[in-house]
């Protein structure tokens, strides 16, 4: 599988780590930290999950098909969250 | 059969002859021949023995396809089992080998199998060999494997060399029949980066094995003037003997290519075989299509083969299958099969099921006095081993036709394999009478036979259209399809799945499944797809059932009464042909299989004698022997007392170290430590504790404040890269807003450790009287930045894992060589002794700090007794979750020292403690000894361990019960710090 990395072009999967869900936001309330660490969707079809590209050690939020691999828009995780 | 080389024809070289041997027979074949085409010219006509009745096997196909003929190539450690020999180049001096018979082919004892059949139908193994269970292993599994089998691996490592490298392409045309061919000219015109794979170590698919005309003349001058075209176009790169065995994603297509023929060894340093990952934009399958066989009984005799086989020997390699040659068919195609053997001089007779057929065929096979049978079936084959007469029927009578050849054509199943990688099954095209695909992997197209369309016509014009298109959708412009005219092969047909016949009538020629067994499985309901597949084990094949598959579900449809739509198929998945091992691997064996990471001052531990130990990728010292020590614990006793009573050396470099800067650096740092860093001053260090979210107990280390803004984090060699990941994640998602930046600088530095109570008087020497080492100037934690030499910055932190007054020394990893050398020869006045792991761990376990064995990922701040180091000022990763009452129970077991009551017993870590006097029982358990070492300090084995109530239980004792090991040991709970517990040498 190739992913596209914003700074990098295109590039072999084996330069990524994979985290998982990019839709969850750590909680500032602490009754919703368990939910946070151990509650996780398993979505069939489309999905927004953390890659690490380890080569510029950029984190993105990538949308995948997880029945396909088909790949969606790809957004850097730092520029999502501050919002700009 | 007794096939034979005919006079002339062919394409191969009769100029160039080769030597070769079959069972150490030596034979001799041409140039341009397949290891199969020249044992067929040689009149070998036993190539193996079946899988399960050990039954004797002749040549079926001519290809990929081929059940049968699974032959060994080589000896000793090149040993290669399991290879097609349709598919092998013959080379010069190929030994092959027959496989699955004992003592010899032609005598084989495992036959009796056959007589046995009756027991050994469909389910067998599930029915007879499920009870008592203890026999499977010991008795029946062996007897099995050694009954039914197939080639032997070598067992020894391979010596060859295997390659790995990547390709990139607008279009990857996955066969090079007429259909490839004319899409890469398409595109290759057209200017697009084309890459042509073809399985085949020539090029042309059917066009070499067919007497097709193209634009009136015989094919192969078109398919010479359109290799050569592609030869010149600069954007295409043709690739033979290179099979496209799996569809990967986004594009990815995993390609082995065979450098040297099979059976051949490769120069010095050449590898064998690479393996592509070719990343297309655009893929075309003109993968051909594959005959299909008819069921009769006696069909596996050797000698019956596929028609499309038969005229592969003929056309493509100038051998004739036999001298009188009975084609069985339903299809056109079977009387071209009869039409050009007659031609070549061999004796035809067609066995035509349908019983009418075109008027054309019967006036020709008249002029070319070959016999015709319609409406025939051939209901028996004879012969002692191979082929020498047939028994057909009509509806009117049963007649014995002598012949030592059978040619059976069916009609055709699309190669469609690659078109199901990405799960998609083929739907079945009833008025073509086969399988086609239906959804592609994104970015596939399909031209040719692959399709369902199975003339020539087709397949240049569709091959033109979709490479055309392809080129197209990259980008380029291509060029108007020129439509030539060309000879076009029979079309019509009707196939017949299964002739009723007494005897053994095969549908997977490899693993033995009859239609009888079809049956029984229909009969005790194993009726869907996946069921019947995994029952008979039909199509379970290192062919896969390229042969078997659909006519296996024709005959479960029929026994059903359902149509083959309504049966469905089982759906393909890579690789297309079994892949060798070595390929797969590549480069990545012994020592390449991952990195070696070695410190700067490696070569200095390499010349001080030092016996390495693996930690993650890198090496480092365990522990210097001299002269003269008989046993590891004697060096590591004497270097544990030189840096307690003098002065140690240590290269502790593979630590992982982090510089952190930034005007939110302390706020970061706060958040990713459970312990406050923001209050450090600068010029000190400290220890932190890294939680995970989860609140388990992740890393630790130490940060060292340099400046204001301006951080360095150091980790556990083993966690450092996760510990980088984990940080740019808790920066960049949870706190992007925050100005810090980080990076990893394990590589650049050289961290050399100096313990022991020499250590500031040596120090002192080797930095020079300039530099301040007092006690006031460089407290206990202490940390600064030094000027060894102009432009050569150094770390100075007075840090001990040992306990002792130490300190750590980072230089520039350039100067690290030239430091230690430094270092060393200062020593000598201070009788400095280099130290290994192996000793380090021994003193942090005198000092009870903790490691990787209580850093285990299970473990809390508390479980260690670092619970103040759990701040309350501020929220931190993990702080939630750490706070979770089964993680702050009572009784979790928390860190505790232990030493044995007697002396000289010995204590394991992973023992488990147990109450005296209780029965060892997970009900008694009360926690486990996490690390051990041998104290020189203490003058016994020391421990650290997990214990319910550890710390309020210390003066008692317990047992620490080693199961494994046959271990019950009575232990004292005493202290984790079993050295200097007020910590006076470390502040000396």
């Amino acid at each position: 599988m190739r992913l596209p990395c914003p700074y990098c072009g295109e590039r072999d999967s084996r330069e990524f780590t994979y985290r998982g869900d990019a839709t969850l936001t750590r909680p500032a309330v602490e009754s919703e930290m368990a939910d946070y660490v151990y509650q996780r969707d398993n979505p069939l079809g489309w999905h927004k999950e953390y890659w690490l590209h380890t080569v510029c050690r950029t984190w993105l939020a990538v949308e995948r098909d997880t029945r396909t691999h088909a790949l969606g828009p790809v957004s850097i995780a730092r520029c999502e969250r501050v919002g700009s | 059969m007794s096939g034979f080389r005919l006079a002339r024809g062919g394409r191969v070289d009769r100029s160039a002859r080769l030597d070769f041997s079959f069972d150490g027979q030596r034979l001799q074949g041409f140039a341009g021949d397949s290891l199969a085409s020249a044992l067929l010219a040689n009149g070998v006509d036993l190539v193996g023995r079946s899988f399960k009745y050990h039954r004797p096997r002749g040549l079926f196909g001519a290809g990929a396809e081929e059940p049968n003929a699974l032959v060994t190539l080589g000896t000793g450690d090149r040993t290669e089992p399991n290879i097609r020999a349709t598919t092998v180049e013959l080379s010069a001096q190929l030994q092959a080998t027959s496989q699955n018979r004992w003592p010899s082919l032609s005598f084989d004892m495992m036959g009796i199998n056959n007589v046995l059949s009756d027991v050994l139908a469909a389910g067998f193994y599930y029915k007879t060999f499920m009870w008592p269970a203890a026999l499977w292993e010991k008795l029946y599994e062996p007897l099995i494997r050694r009954a039914a089998g197939l080639g032997k691996a070598a067992n020894l490592p391979d010596p060859d060399r295997y390659e790995q490298a990547n390709l990139f392409c607008d279009l990857l045309v996955i066969g090079s029949g007429p259909a490839g061919l004319n899409a890469a000219l398409a595109a290759g015109r057209a200017g697009a980066r084309v890459i042509v794979c073809e399985d085949d170590f020539v090029f042309g698919g059917r066009l070499v094995s067919e007497q097709y005309e193209i634009g009136k003349a015989p094919a192969s001058q078109w398919l010479a003037a359109c290799l050569a075209e592609l030869a010149a176009l600069p954007s295409v790169r043709m690739m033979a003997r290179a099979t496209v065995f799996g569809v990967y994603d986004t594009g990815n297509y995993g390609v082995v290519q065979r450098l040297v023929p099979e059976g051949v060894v490769p120069e010095p340093l050449h590898a064998r075989q690479c393996l592509w990952r070719i990343v297309a934009r655009q893929s075309l399958l003109a993968s051909g299509a594959i005959e299909r066989p008819m069921v009769f009984a006696g069909n596996d005799r050797p000698g019956v083969m596929l028609g499309s086989a038969v005229r592969t020997y003929l056309n493509r390699y100038g051998v004739a299958a036999g001298k009188s040659l009975v084609v069985h068919c339903s299809h056109d195609e079977g009387w071209t099969t009869a039409f050009e053997a007659r031609a070549a001089g061999i004796e035809a007779c067609v066995v035509e099921t349908r019983d009418t057929v075109h008027a054309d065929l019967i006036a020709k096979a008249h002029q070319l006095a070959v016999r015709v049978v319609l409406g025939g079936r051939i209901i028996a084959t004879s012969g002692s081993q191979g082929l020498t007469r047939v028994t057909i029927e009509t509806d009117r009578y049963q007649e014995h036709i002598e012949c030592d050849g059978v040619a059976v054509s069916n009609g055709w199943n699309p190669t469609l394999h690659l078109t199901c990688h990405h799960n998609n099954k083929p739907v079945w095209d009833g008025r073509r009478d086969c399988f086609v695909p239906q959804h592609l992997p994104p970015g596939m197209r399909i031209a040719g036979a692959v399709t369902g369309a199975f003339s020539l016509k087709e397949a240049l014009a569709q091959g033109w259209h979709e490479g055309a298109a392809a080129a197209e959708d990259c980008g380029f412009t291509a060029g108007a399809f020129e439509a030539r005219p060309c000879s076009d092969d029979p079309q019509e047909g009707r196939s017949v799945w299964s002739v009723a016949g007494k005897g053994k009538a095969f549908i997977d020629l490899q693993h033995d499944v009859t239609s009888d067994d079809v049956a029984l499985a229909h009969r005790e309901g194993y009726r869907s797809v996946e069921h019947l597949k995994r029952y008979t084990t039909l199509g379970m094949g290192t062919d896969q059932g390229k042969t078997s598959n659909v006519t296996g579900l024709a005959v479960m449809a029929g026994l059903c009464g359902t149509s083959i739509a309504e049966v469905g198929t089982t759906v393909f998945r890579p690789p297309y042909t079994p892949v060798a091992i070595g390929a797969l691997a590549g480069a990545h064996r012994d020592g390449h299989f991952r990195p070696t990471r070695l410190s700067a001052a490696h070569q200095w531990a390499v010349e001080q004698g030092a016996v390495f130990v693996e930690t993650g990728l890198w090496l480092r010292a365990q522990y210097f022997p001299q002269t003269g020590e008989t046993h590891w614990r004697e060096t590591v006793d004497r270097e544990v007392l030189a840096v307690r009573s003098g002065v140690g050396l240590c290269d502790v470099s593979t630590l992982g170290k982090i510089e952190v800067q930034g005007r939110d650096a302390a706020a970061f740092l706060d958040f990713v430590y459970s312990n406050l860093i923001s209050t450090l001053p600068v010029g000190r260090t400290r220890y932190g504790l890294m939680l995970r979210e989860d609140g388990f107990v992740m890393d630790d280390g130490t940060v060292a404040r340099l400046g204001e803004q301006h951080f360095l984090v150091s980790t556990t060699t083993a966690q450092a890269v996760l510990v980088m990941n984990h940080l740019d994640f808790c920066h960049q998602v949870h706190h992007p807003e925050w100005d810090v930046r980080m990076v990893s600088v394990t590589e650049r530095w050289t961290q050399l450790a100096i313990a022991g109570p020499q250590s500031r008087a040596l120090l002192q020497r080797a930095l020079g009287q300039a530099v301040d080492l007092s006690d006031e100037s460089m407290p206990y934690l202490a940390c600064r930045e030094l000027t060894l030499a102009e432009g050569l910055t150094a770390r100075l932190f007075r840090v001990s894992f040992s306990g002792e007054l130490a300190y750590e020394l980072a230089v520039p990893a350039d100067f690290g060589d030239a430091v230690v050398w430094h270092l060393a020869q200062v020593g000598r006045d201070f009788g400095l002794t280099p130290y290994g792991t192996e000793a380090m761990g021994v003193m942090r376990i005198e000092k009870g700090h903790v490691a990787g064995n209580e850093l285990n990922g299970t473990t809390t701040a508390r479980d260690l007794g670092l619970e103040k180091m759990m701040s309350r000022k501020k929220d931190f990763i993990g702080r939630v979750m750490a706070l979770r009452p089964a993680l702050v129970a009572d009784d979790r077991p928390q860190l505790v020292g232990f030493r044995p009551v007697d002396p000289d017993a010995r204590i394991t870590a992973g023992a488990h403690f147990l109450p005296l006097g209780k029965p060892a029982t997970i009900d008694h358990d009360q926690g486990y000894m996490t690390s051990v070492a041998y104290s020189p300090h203490c003058g016994c084995l020391i421990g650290l361990g997990l214990l319910q109530h550890g710390p309020q239980r210390i003066g008692e004792q317990v047992r620490a019960y080693d199961a494994l090991r046959g271990l019950d040991t009575v232990v004292d709970i005493v202290s984790p710090v079993f050295v200097d517990p007020k910590g006076e040498r470390l502040h000396g």
